[in-house]
């Protein structure tokens, strides 16, 4: 594998790049080139900013926004270059003259640039401008006389004889040549401070280029291949019926959705005012209708809300079912919980809710029952599976239906508030105060506030530790 | 001896060629449902009109890229982690900084807040996970009761709480997702499949369940049994590298984001891709997605800088949001779902809405 090929395969993003270039250059529907004019001297094969946002527009059918953003990427990673103000690699959509780059400069095939090219290419220009480089061309330079000052001398030369095959060029050429070249510098040896294209993420051990490092060996694929078979004989869902289930998920939930269906009173983002969350804080006296109505969703959406749970409680009390609640609860502890309490809680849990005359005791069927009995034995987090799942079912397909149609929810209902729409300020310059909140961090297990507490609504400078 | 050796190739080799062949039968099988395509299905559904979303905060104070950041519960704080090291704690809603941790690595890749909003966890090129509980008493350094939970044998991409503050789901560079109690440091569970790297992973919302997705390098999606390490579905559809996974709400499908430049929807009871989010202008990798609160809306953010919007039933792209001046790293919907937060390479986070 070349090189390059190596180097497109490690960033997809370039062989796209490369792509678009060559159709931005193909003789039918590329862009129309022409001859541009550069103070006295006539450079051909060039096009300008606003040809290049044009034929974007098309190619794409996209705004002019979104358009210079692209074309600005391919002029910062030096596919295309300025011919007017060379230093500054921005794609300006005007009559700014711009030229292609050249595939021998181009990322993916002149990839790394070496230190010894950046020390010719130096070393030219500081013979071409008599040791007036500017500043970080100045410290590299000197940096790198340093560092390879054994090949010093093959620098020099080959900076010579690059220049002199150089002045043998016509004007045009040479200011070409010139272009491109300082174009490939200024994406791959910014200035500081500027952006960095080149700049990438720690490295990835990709397949392709590692296959030797990771161990695709025998285990590997025994591994593929049993997770296949599994996969064979797993029942599958038609897609029409899968894509329904989004269809009507998206109905329910989309005028809960802030982004999509806003949210009353305001967003407070938006805004800047909180009564939105204060409203739907996690235990409120009266929630609002959304939230009440969300219940009836799902059970799990009963489930997941503080509120919606507490109200499920105070329904299944009067059902005299309340312990599977209490049991599903206490199992939820075990399931999430510390790995050096789990004998405790298995045992807590048998004590309340599975010992025969517990005050508690959970009615499951009992085969599930025997199962548990069994596997407390030798407790571990997952013992409780069979029995909590037992019990959700039972509240969801029995005690949750009841629950959507007692007098309890419809209360509920009724009394939810809608909370009016405050509009967008008027002055929007004359900002809400924003107030801080008390961090969930100094809140006591019971949700109350710590009692001693700084006052957190001025900006605290915050030290940095380490 | 020598023969010994060439019996192990062949069986690699064949091994290699009856795992290919049995993927190649399985698409068939997949294939065989798929009766219907997500948008024609979506016809019905009303279009989606003019779509404005403005940066609403700016959070300066990261001296270097952005890498990960998290929603805390109480929907406006956040944590953010850096490449120089820095851990950050904001409430976001005023921009102000509550607490700050240097890492002794570089690259912390990965930030997640407990669900008790009372710690956070952090890792990157340390190989490790570690836990801070937050505390505001000044004369603690928050760095002295610093817990090392994971250790992995290489970096950690991603880290996740699960349903409490006890446990924690992480990913490696090592190619394995891993599952551990926070207080003793006990490894709960490992999951081997993936054939490279593992860089994100997503639990899955469901109340009943216990199963999570990662995606990696090696293109794969994989669907995990947290229970018994077991791999229970896997979708290899993308090009390249799967940056970011994240599941849909209603826990029915998850989707994706690669270094191939697209976004996809795989559905776990097709067991199958349902739809793929691309745009031949949307050239460079997205690194990061998240649903909106209905899972209409998919925000992707992508290595060129922008933040692309899809309708997830439709197919097609709502809107592109510019501001940051380089990669969107990291990009979370709050847990309200009333906003969403991108983090970047050029120092900022911005919350939008």
């Amino acid at each position: 594998m070349t090189i390059a090929a190596l180097r497109r395969l490690q960033m997809p993003g370039l062989a796209k790049m490369e792509r678009v270039i060559v159709s931005m250059q193909d003789p039918d529907m590329g862009i129309k080139m022409r001859n541009q004019r550069l103070l006295i001297t006539v450079i051909p094969h060039a096009m300008t900013g606003n040809d290049i946002v044009e034929w974007l527009i098309q190619k794409y059918a996209i705004s002019e926004e979104e358009s210079l953003h692209l074309g600005n990427l391919l002029v910062k990673h030096g596919y295309i270059y300025p011919l007017k103000d060379p230093r500054s690699l921005v794609l300006r959509a005007d009559d700014s003259p711009y030229r292609f780059q050249t595939p021998y400069f181009w990322t993916s095939s002149k990839w790394p640039a070496t230190e010894l090219d950046y020390a010719i290419y130096l070393a030219k220009k500081n013979i071409r401008k008599q040791g007036d480089l500017i500043d970080h061309e100045k410290d590299n330079y000197n940096l790198l006389h340093k560092r390879i000052n054994h090949t010093w001398d093959f620098v020099v030369m080959q900076a010579r004889e690059q220049l002199r095959a150089a002045k043998q060029r016509r004007k045009g050429d040479r200011i070409v040549i010139d272009c491109q070249e300082q174009a490939y510098w200024l994406v791959n040896r910014p200035p500081p401070g500027a952006l960095n294209v080149m700049e990438h993420g720690p490295e990835r051990r990709n397949c392709h280029i590692s296959r030797v490092q990771l161990p695709e060996n025998t285990d590997y694929y025994k591994r593929e291949i049993e997770c296949c078979r599994k996969a064979m004989g797993r029942t599958r869902v038609k897609s029409s019926i899968c894509l329904e289930g989004y269809i009507k998920f998206n109905e329910q939930y989309v005028p809960h959705d802030p982004i999509m269906s806003g949210c009353l009173p305001s967003n407070p983002w938006i805004t800047d005012d909180t009564t939105y969350w204060a409203m739907n804080a996690p235990t409120v006296t009266t929630p609002t209708k959304l939230r009440v109505e969300r219940w009836g969703f799902s059970f799990s959406e009963l489930l997941g809300d503080t509120l919606g749970r507490r109200q499920l409680l105070e329904f299944l009390k009067k059902e005299f079912s309340a312990e599977n609640l209490s049991f599903w609860e206490a199992c939820e502890e075990l399931r999430y919980g510390e790995q050096v309490r789990i004998a405790d809680i298995v045992d807590s849990i048998y004590q309340q809710f599975l010992a025969p005359g517990a005050t508690r005791w959970v009615n499951i069927d009992s085969k599930t029952m025997e199962r548990t009995l069994e596997g407390i034995k030798t407790p571990h987090r997952y013992v409780m599976d069979d029995a909590q799942m037992h019990i959700y079912m039972l509240m969801k397909k029995d005690s949750y239906p009841r629950f959507l149609k007692s007098e309890l929810y419809r209360n509920l209902l009724a009394e939810a508030v809608v909370p009016p729409e405050t509009k967008k300020r008027v002055f929007p310059f004359m900002r809400k105060q924003r107030h801080s909140s008390p961090s969930p961090a100094l809140l006591l297990p019971t949700g109350e506030p710590e009692a001693k507490v700084e006052d957190q609504s001025k900006a605290v400078a915050v030290p940095m530790e380490s | 001896m020598a023969t010994e050796g060439l019996h192990e190739n062949e069986t690699l080799a064949s091994l290699k060629s009856e795992a290919e062949s049995l993927k190649g039968r399985l698409e068939e099988e997949r294939a065989k449902l798929h009766d219907v395509e997500l948008h024609q299905v979506a016809e019905r559904v009303e279009a989606l009109g003019q779509f404005v979303m403005k940066t609403r905060r700016t959070l300066k104070g990261h001296g270097n890229k952005v890498l990960c950041m998290d929603w805390c519960k109480d929907k406006r704080r956040i944590v953010s982690s850096s490449q120089d090291g820095k851990v950050i704690v904001w409430d976001s809603f005023t921009t102000n900084k509550e607490h700050a941790v240097t890492m002794p690595c570089t690259w912390v890749m990965a930030c997640a807040y407990a669900p008790s909003g009372c710690a956070i966890a952090c890792g990157g090129l340390d190989n490790k996970c570690s836990v801070y509980p937050l505390t505001f008493d000044k004369n603690e350094n928050m760095a002295a009761k610093k817990k090392s939970v994971a250790m992995h044998t290489n970096y950690l991409s991603a880290c996740s709480f699960t349903n409490s503050d006890m446990q924690i789901l992480t990913a490696s560079g090592d190619g394995t997702c891993a599952l551990w109690d926070v207080e003793s440091g006990q490894l709960l569970q490992s999951f081997h499949g993936h054939g490279a790297d593992v860089l994100c992973l997503d639990l899955a919302p469901s109340e009943t369940g216990n199963t999570f997705v990662s995606g990696g390098c090696d293109k794969k999606a994989m669907v995990w049994d947290m229970r018994s390490g077991q791999c229970i579905q896997s979708f290899e559809t993308h090009e390249s590298d799967i940056n970011s996974v994240r599941y849909y709400p209603s826990g029915d499908a998850f989707a994706s984001g690669s270094d191939d430049a697209t976004c996809r929807l795989y559905d776990l009871r097709a067991d199958r891709e349902v739809a793929i989010y691309s745009k031949e202008s949307i050239i460079f990798g997205a690194s990061s997605v998240d649903f909106s609160l209905s899972g209409r809306l998919l925000f992707g953010g992508y290595n060129d800088y922008t933040i692309n919007v899809w309708d997830v039933l439709k197919g097609s792209r709502v809107s592109i949001l510019f501001g940051h001046e380089n990669r969107v790293s990291t990009l979370r919907v709050s847990p309200d779902g009333t906003a969403f937060c991108s983090g970047s390479w050029d120092h900022t986070l911005r919350v939008w809405a």
